[in-house]
């Protein structure tokens, strides 16, 4: 199968409004005929679904969660970027276009990307309108701030809740609709499977979470806005609930998987405290602006501190190495993530990490404090330092916090083209679940962009083209194909409710999360992949053998909920490993210690990888088959990323 | 650092909601002060799990404080002893050796039990589907300045739109009342210049929403704003009932 990204010809700020022209319409008559599910209602899926309802389409939406409020995207802290350029600092939509390219060192497409900035001025009018309330100046009018890796002030703010905002601007627009009638909402369903007939996706598998019922629901279309994968490493930043589980069942069923070695790993989070950890927590971007990262200038005085034979606070001036302002003079503490997270890697395994565990180093605000006065510094993150306290118990005001990097977002997933349809027709797939703009890195605030971006602006177009295409016939569950999908669904949920063995599903999760962040992690190497391949191998065929799962099918069951989490996880583990496997070359947050400049930094090989990897599934016990999507650079020069 | 406690829990246990709960008693040892609420409940859940028990039902996700899924009673209180947090933040560092903690889901006619300390907030959903949003569709809205905000009226709209809808408010209200959740909604939307239109049909249709869901009514004693994680202020039920009033006059006017 040959990849077509269909990206519409013509010089680059005119490819989508060409396009949206080129779309095929469904007569507004028409619309109402249409049924469109949407699974995942958070900044992807609430806009898409509200949007597609508030064009007359009938829309079904799902999520796992008891409310569609809930969806991790509440989680995001620190922004929306937007070329807007209301602060006249020289922003503009080529700018952000820029920016996101390189930032995601080359390896996204530049017909998606300048789409995306084209369209992020309209997110904020619309989240406005809906009365989101973003930070504004005294004058009234909307406040910006600049944004790791950013020297524009384009990122929109809601003190450090953006994404709850959104949220709640999104949820309240799928509410409108709900009042309406016309989306129709499913809390506490999973989706299970994707139904395909004739080769296009015309519905899904659920399971309803409290009864236990697996359901099939029809449709002329599928999006999946399901979220990112982050949670294959136990660790990390997203909310415990956060899978793989729809678009792995999607990848299964003929959709390509992208770039899933391409993670992100996050510079600043509160350290892991020890072997209870559930979860870590993000302390947000925005704490770079005004904070200083800094390590202990010898690995005599790291270890002073770490035995507690010395204070934090009594280390002077001099013996404080701020490292990123000294090796990143015009970027300094705001370098991109991946750059930030390596440098505080390298201080640890140097041997100058804080903390009772040496795996830390600081973010320091004393300077900010002297500066600006600790009332301004509360005024900007008070609520951050709060969290901060309340989990580590240590007070930010009086000395630095303890960060490391963690595992945060997922630039891959489910390969799709410029209309947002996956491999297979009638499936699309939106938000942090597919792996479109971000190439190999994402800047901050750019996710709530690009899912926003999916939804409100976006599908409701290239959706109509495919709909146009395929008429307004109704479709059948009692079709044979939604029955074989529901029987691979029952005989799973009664294969993993068999595992009565002596190991809890955590256990394994666990035991996957170390092996992905030791080998697949902040460094990657050929002899460690290779390695960690076989240990997920084992590790998932022991799954089956010794996992214990309770309960029964008909109840509200969460072990069984996790149990098909981890086992999805399992497999996406080793796509992952061999993704990272093949590309040779260090780019963005995928770093392969044998491919670097003289100074350390990530060196790409334009030559052999400017490519999207679009991975093939091909059986359970096969290798999956790679694709590539070759990425054209008619814009922007490729360059070595450099923030000296 | 201090060292590991043992704790005793008393813990409501109840299959579904069409069977009788009641209380069970467990012990949690080796509880680290650094643990969180809920993962000290994850290790209880790995222990029964191991002994062929089935695991405590609880709801939770992003375990940071924001997404309002996580919703225990913890001896007597929702959201724990510590104000201004939910369960999902309560550390142990919070308890002493040897304590008893008693932990119940939200009791409220509106939340029904789910399983153990999981309970339905559906109700939630369905007033804000009854008028908690602005009619716009996508697109063809003007430019996100063309409106300016003053700074205080934006920051009290802000106050009011962190509510989390955790239900802290129902739980810790003697009556049930939903008042203070409402209120917030109501209040942000009343407050900002995009809300005007739709003001007085919006917090009726809230309110009657409320009362179809059976929540009790409010008799103003604060023990809402006393136990809300996000520390939203009685005051926006004032507001709320202003406009209420002021849409019945209006309703009679236009009659
Ligand atoms: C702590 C944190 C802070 C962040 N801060 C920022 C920031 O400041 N700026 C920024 O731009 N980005 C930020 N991000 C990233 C950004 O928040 C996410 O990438 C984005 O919100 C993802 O939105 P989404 O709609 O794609 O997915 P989500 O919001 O994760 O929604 C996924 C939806 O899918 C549903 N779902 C998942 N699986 C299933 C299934 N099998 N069946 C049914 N439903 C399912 C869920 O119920 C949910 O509704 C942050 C991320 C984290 C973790
Ligand atoms: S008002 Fe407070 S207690 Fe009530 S739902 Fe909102 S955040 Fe929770
Ligand atoms: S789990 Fe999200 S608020 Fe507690």
């Amino acid at each position: 199968m040959k990849l077509d990204a269909k990206i519409p010809e013509g010089p680059l700020a005119e490819k989508w409004s060409k396009h949206k022209f080129n779309l095929k319409l469904v007569n507004p008559a028409n619309k109402r005929k249409y049924t469109v599910i949407v699974v995942g209602t958070g900044l992807a899926g609430a806009s898409a679904a509200a949007s597609l309802a508030a064009l007359g389409y009938n829309v079904k939406a799902f999520c796992y969660q008891d409310s569609p409020r809930r969806a991790h995207s509440i989680a995001a802290q620190g922004g929306i970027n937007a070329a807007k350029n209301y602060q006249n600092d020289g922003d503009s939509v080529h700018r952000l276009f820029y920016d996101t390219i390189k930032g995601g060192d080359y390896r996204a497409r530049e017909g998606n990307v300048y789409r995306l900035a084209e369209v992020s001025v309209n997110i904020i009018d619309q989240c406005v309108a809906q009365g989101v309330p973003f930070a504004r100046e005294y004058g009234g009018l909307l406040d910006n701030r600049s944004f790791g890796g950013s020297q524009v002030s384009r990122t929109f703010y809601a003190r450090g809740q953006t994404g709850q905002q959104l949220l709640l601007g999104a949820y309240s627009a799928l509410n409108r609709q709900i009042n309406l009638g016309k989306v129709q909402m499913f809390t506490r369903h999973e989706m299970m499977d994707v139904v395909k007939i004739e080769g296009e996706a015309k519905g899904i598998v659920t399971r309803d979470l409290i009864t236990g019922e697996i359901e099939t629901h029809a449709a002329h279309a599928v999006l999946l806005c399901t979220g990112g994968y982050g949670n294959v490493f136990y660790l990390s930043t997203n909310a415990m609930g956060c899978n793989v589980t729809a678009a792995w069942k999607a990848h299964k069923r003929g959709a390509f998987f992208a770039n899933p070695c391409f993670t992100q790993i996050h510079p600043t989070c509160i350290p892991v405290s020890g072997d209870h950890q559930s979860k870590l927590t993000l302390m947000s971007e925005s704490l770079r602006n005004d904070g200083r990262v800094w390590a202990p200038k010898t690995v005599e005085l790291a270890q002073k501190l770490r035995s507690g034979e010395i204070k934090v606070t009594d280390l002077k001036e001099e013996d404080r190495d701020y490292f990123l302002e000294r090796k990143y003079p015009a970027f300094g503490n705001l370098v991109p993530r991946d750059v930030a997270s390596r440098n505080a890697k390298e201080m640890v395994d140097e041997g100058r990490g804080v903390g009772a565990s040496g795996i830390a180093v600081y973010l320091d605000f004393a300077e900010a404090i002297g500066r600006l006065g600790e009332d301004a510094v509360r005024a900007r993150y008070g609520n951050l330092f709060d969290m901060y306290q309340q989990i580590t118990d240590e007070n930010p005001y009086k000395q630095p916090m303890r960060i490391y990097p963690a595992v945060h977002y997922t630039m891959g997933g489910l390969w799709v083209d410029y209309n947002l349809q996956t491999t297979v027709k009638g499936l699309y797939c939106l938000g942090e679940a597919n792996f479109s703009d971000h190439g190999a890195n994402r800047l901050g605030a750019s996710a709530l962009m690009q899912g926003l971006a999916d939804g409100y602006f976006v599908i409701p177009y290239t959706l109509g083209d495919y709909l146009a295409t395929i008429g307004p016939k109704a479709v059948d569950v009692k079709h044979p194909s939604f029955e074989e999908a529901k029987k691979n669904v029952v005989d799973r949920v009664n294969q993993l409710l068999s595992l009565k063995g002596t190991k809890t599903v955590n256990e394994y999760h666990r035991e996957l999360g170390h092996i992905m962040w030791e080998y697949c992690g902040m460094a990657r190497t050929e002899a460690g992949l290779t390695k960690a391949k076989g240990m997920i191998r084992e590790l998932r065929e022991d799954f089956w053998k010794n996992a214990l799962v309770s309960g029964s099918n008909n109840e509200f069951n969460q072990s069984l909920e996790n149990a098909g989490r981890v086992a999805d996880f399992l497999e996406l583990g080793e796509l992952m490993i061999d993704d990272a496997l093949d590309r040779k070359e260090s780019c963005g947050g995928h770093f392969r210690l044998e491919s670097q400049t003289e100074e350390g930094e990530a060196l790409r090989d334009d030559e052999n990888y400017a490519y999207a990897a679009a991975w093939e599934y091909k059986g359970d016990d096969q290798d999956e088959v790679l694709h590539k999507e070759e990425l054209v650079f008619e814009n922007v020069k490729l360059s070595q990323r450099s923030y000296k | 650092m201090s060292k590991n406690m043992n704790l005793t829990l008393k813990v409501w246990r109840q299959k579904n909601a069409d069977t009788k709960g009641k209380f069970v008693t467990y012990q949690a040892g080796h509880v680290s002060p650094d643990m969180s609420f809920l993962e000290m409940l994850d290790v209880v859940n790995e222990d029964l799990t191991k002994k062929g028990d089935d695991p405590i039902h609880f709801d939770h996700d992003c375990r940071e404080g924001i997404c309002g899924a996580c919703s225990l009673h913890i001896n007597g209180r929702p959201h724990g002893p510590k104000h201004g947090i939910t369960t999902c933040q309560l550390h142990m560092r919070s308890f002493n050796d040897n304590d008893t903690v008693v932990i119940e889901p939200w009791r409220a006619e509106a939340f029904p039990v789910i399983r153990d300390l999981a309970v339905d907030r559906g109700a939630f959903d369905r007033i804000q589907a009854a008028g908690g949003f602005v009619s716009v569709n996508t697109g063809g809205v003007p430019d996100a300045n063309a409106i300016a905000i003053p700074k205080v009226i934006a920051d009290e709209a802000f106050n009011s739109a962190t509510c989390i809808g955790c239900g802290a408010c129902v739980a810790a209200c003697k009556n049930a009342s939903a008042m203070l959740f409402v209120s917030a909604k109501v209040s942000q939307l009343a407050l900002l210049p995009q809300g005007q239109p739709e003001r007085y049909h919006r917090v009726q249709a809230m309110v009657a929403q409320m009362d179809a869901e059976g929540f009790g009514s409010c008799t103003n004693t604060g023990a809402c704003e006393a136990e809300c994680p996000k520390e939203i202020s009685i005051t926006n039920i004032a507001r709320m009932n202003r406009d209420y009033f002021t849409a019945k006059l209006i309703k009679q006017e236009e009659a």
